[in-house]
């Protein structure tokens, strides 16, 4: 449903743009309806950057990417406004994403007004009813309310409804629990879980692998830009082949096993900045980046 | 007994009356104990932390004891805390990039910083250099601005720096929130590193991610709507909680290894009770599994085998 073709990002940096930073490098994966593919990788791995590419909030600079069949790079008006329709975000933080000043429920107005003029008073409730209840909220407690009478959790989720109203596929979740307290992250997870098995698509991106791991299908893992290892998440969690994998793997606290069980990993060489590592597929939809 | 705390109370003023953020807090740290401090947001574990070292404008001290090293600390009186401050006890703040002056370079900063507390800085210098080294970083960071150093290596400066001093008490207050996991292993395992060393003897990391503290917490408190939930050593919270909220708070923990195609995970329902106004009794009976009638009453903070707290009138019989 949608596809990265061999997509790469540079920044243009220094004083006149002089400098070049690759930001991401040849990256390609698909996500299929119903399913969920992370994207993990630690600060600067170049995540957030093919977040944005896919919702084009920043132009690409090589590559495609192709939703349903049309590439979406040379989308304008009415067709971009198309696309939204069906690909939709949502960021890190619920308290910057609204704005104070308008009640929370003011998200689902400009909706309506963008793609749904035609739609009457009355059924329009009705579907946003129906949107906020697949997100697990009750109306009663959450509309007409301002943003700092909401906790994070709650403000998620009508984000999460807000992409609901439309006829969305494509879902792009950046960070979206990451500043949620553990306690009601689970139950966004989980929302997520039961999109996902009505067949959505979800691009879900974490720098933690532990929620990578219980929700996704298919994880990538990025490093300085360019994918590392890629594969279904049994196997890329399972058996990690990479050695940065496998040392991000031991480096995540868990409760079962403490850091000094865990035989440490060797140092990882410094990938060097030019080359793009060459993917080389290892076994059934598992791939390693060569080392 | 390196920190003792008695039933400290502090408030928030605000126009709508006065927030109980910390509402009857006893607890102690031995020396040379990590000591963590979880909960969700809003449960008042930075307040705790700050009132250790300096109340903010908006804090209200209520009443309270805080002795550390059989000294009392006189934390409801600003002035009187400078003297401990920096010496004695210490705060590595959760951003510390923003902590780091902008303007000066590391060196600098930290030279204005030991006069202010009225040091010679030529001892202090070197030894500051030395521990640099310690955490993996060369000299050349005191010729740097904040702005030349990534997140983790500004994160150890600033741990360096707060305890330079070899302060007895050393508050780290989420300062691993905003890392990257191989750095965050890194961040972590310097805190055991400092109290190993003896630069510091005693430390509260407070935190909302409990499988950190397993890793470098001796023991672990838990707190829950201004008041203390549990406390007890690391494996015991980890492995046997008592208290319903714990135990909740830990089965909601997706770890590595654990999919929700095979095991799904819940969530606690509702949320953290308003401090404005906090219901009488236990205030996590509105979102309990267990409450019962009893949970009208406040349940008192007790021992249950020793050195095992819990405040919960069914800690015993579950």
């Amino acid at each position: 449903m949608l596809k990265l073709e061999g997509i790469s990002k540079v920044y243009k940096v220094g004083a006149f743009g002089g400098a070049a930073l690759p930001a991401v490098r040849d990256v390609s994966f698909e996500v299929a309806p119903g399913e969920v593919v992370s994207l993990i990788g630690e600060s600067g791995s170049g995540k957030t950057t093919i977040g944005r590419m896919i919702l084009r909030l920043s132009p690409i600079t090589e590559g495609k990417i192709i939703f349903n069949g049309v590439d979406i790079s040379t989308l304008r008006r009415r067709k971009l406004k198309g696309y939204y329709r069906h690909v939709q975000g949502v960021f890190q933080d619920p308290f910057s994403s609204y704005n104070p000043i308008f009640k929370a429920d003011h998200i689902f107005a400009t909706i309506k007004d963008a793609f749904f003029p035609g739609v009457s008073g009355h059924e329009w409730q009705h579907r946003l009813d129906a949107s906020l209840e697949a997100v697990g909220l009750n109306p009663a407690e959450v509309l007409g309310k301002f943003p700092h009478q909401l906790s994070g959790g709650q403000l998620q989720r009508l984000l999460v409804a807000r992409a609901l109203l439309l006829e969305i596929e494509i879902l792009v979740a950046d960070e979206i629990i990451s500043m949620l307290d553990a306690s009601t992250r689970i139950d966004v997870l989980n929302l997520l879980a039961d999109l996902k098995e009505r067949g959505l698509g979800i691009v879900f991106i974490t720098h933690d692998l532990s929620l990578g791991n219980y929700i996704s299908d298919k994880t990538v893992i990025l490093r300085h830009g360019a994918i590392v290892e890629m594969g279904a998440t049994e196997r890329v969690f399972g058996d990690p082949r990479h050695p940065y994998t496998r040392m991000l793997l031991a480096s995540v606290p868990q409760l079962h096993a403490k850091w000094a069980e865990i035989e440490p990993e060797p140092d990882l060489p410094e990938a060097e900045q030019g080359e793009t590592p060459r993917l080389v597929e290892i076994g059934d939809d598992h791939y390693v980046a060569s080392i | 007994m390196s920190l003792a705390v008695n039933d400290l109370k502090v408030y928030y003023r605000t126009l709508a009356g006065d927030v109980q953020a910390l509402d009857g807090v006893t607890f102690s740290v031995a020396d040379g104990e990590i000591m963590g401090l979880a909960g969700e947001s809003g449960c008042g574990k930075s307040t705790l932390g700050k009132s250790l070292i300096r109340f903010d404008t908006r804090m209200r001290y209520v009443s309270g004891h805080v002795e550390l090293d059989g000294a009392e600390l006189p934390v409801w009186d600003s002035e009187a805390m400078n003297p401990f401050r920096f010496k004695q006890v210490s705060l590595i703040p959760q951003y510390a990039m923003s902590a780091l002056n902008p303007t000066r370079k590391i060196g600098r900063m930290t030279k204005e910083l030991l006069r202010s507390r009225g040091m010679g800085s030529n001892g202090a210098m070197s030894e500051l250099s030395r521990r640099l080294e310690l955490v993996g970083l060369s000299d050349d960071v005191l010729d740097m601005y904040p702005i030349e150093l990534s997140g983790g290596m500004k994160q150890r400066t600033v741990m360096v720096i707060s305890t330079l001093l070899d302060p007895s008490l050393l508050i780290a207050d989420e300062i691993t929130s905003a890392l990257d996991v191989s750095t965050q292993k890194a961040v972590a395992e310097t805190l055991v590193g400092f109290r190993d060393r003896g630069f510091v003897k005693s430390m509260i990391v407070i935190t909302h991610d409990l499988s950190i503290l397993h890793q470098i917490a001796d023991s672990i408190l838990v707190m829950y709507a201004g008041q203390l939930a549990e406390k007890a050593p690391t494996e015991t919270i980890v492995n046997s909680p008592r208290h319903p909220y714990t135990r909740l708070l830990i089965s909601s923990l997706p770890e590595v290894g654990v999919r929700y195609a095979e095991k799904k995970l819940a969530g606690i329902a509702g949320r953290p009770p308003p401090l404005l106004h906090p219901p009488r009794g236990c205030r996590f009976a509105a979102r309990c599994p267990l409450a019962a009638a009893m949970c009208a009453q406040e349940p008192p903070f007790k021992e249950v085998e020793p050195g095992h707290l819990v405040a919960c009138w069914k800690a015993d019989g579950c």
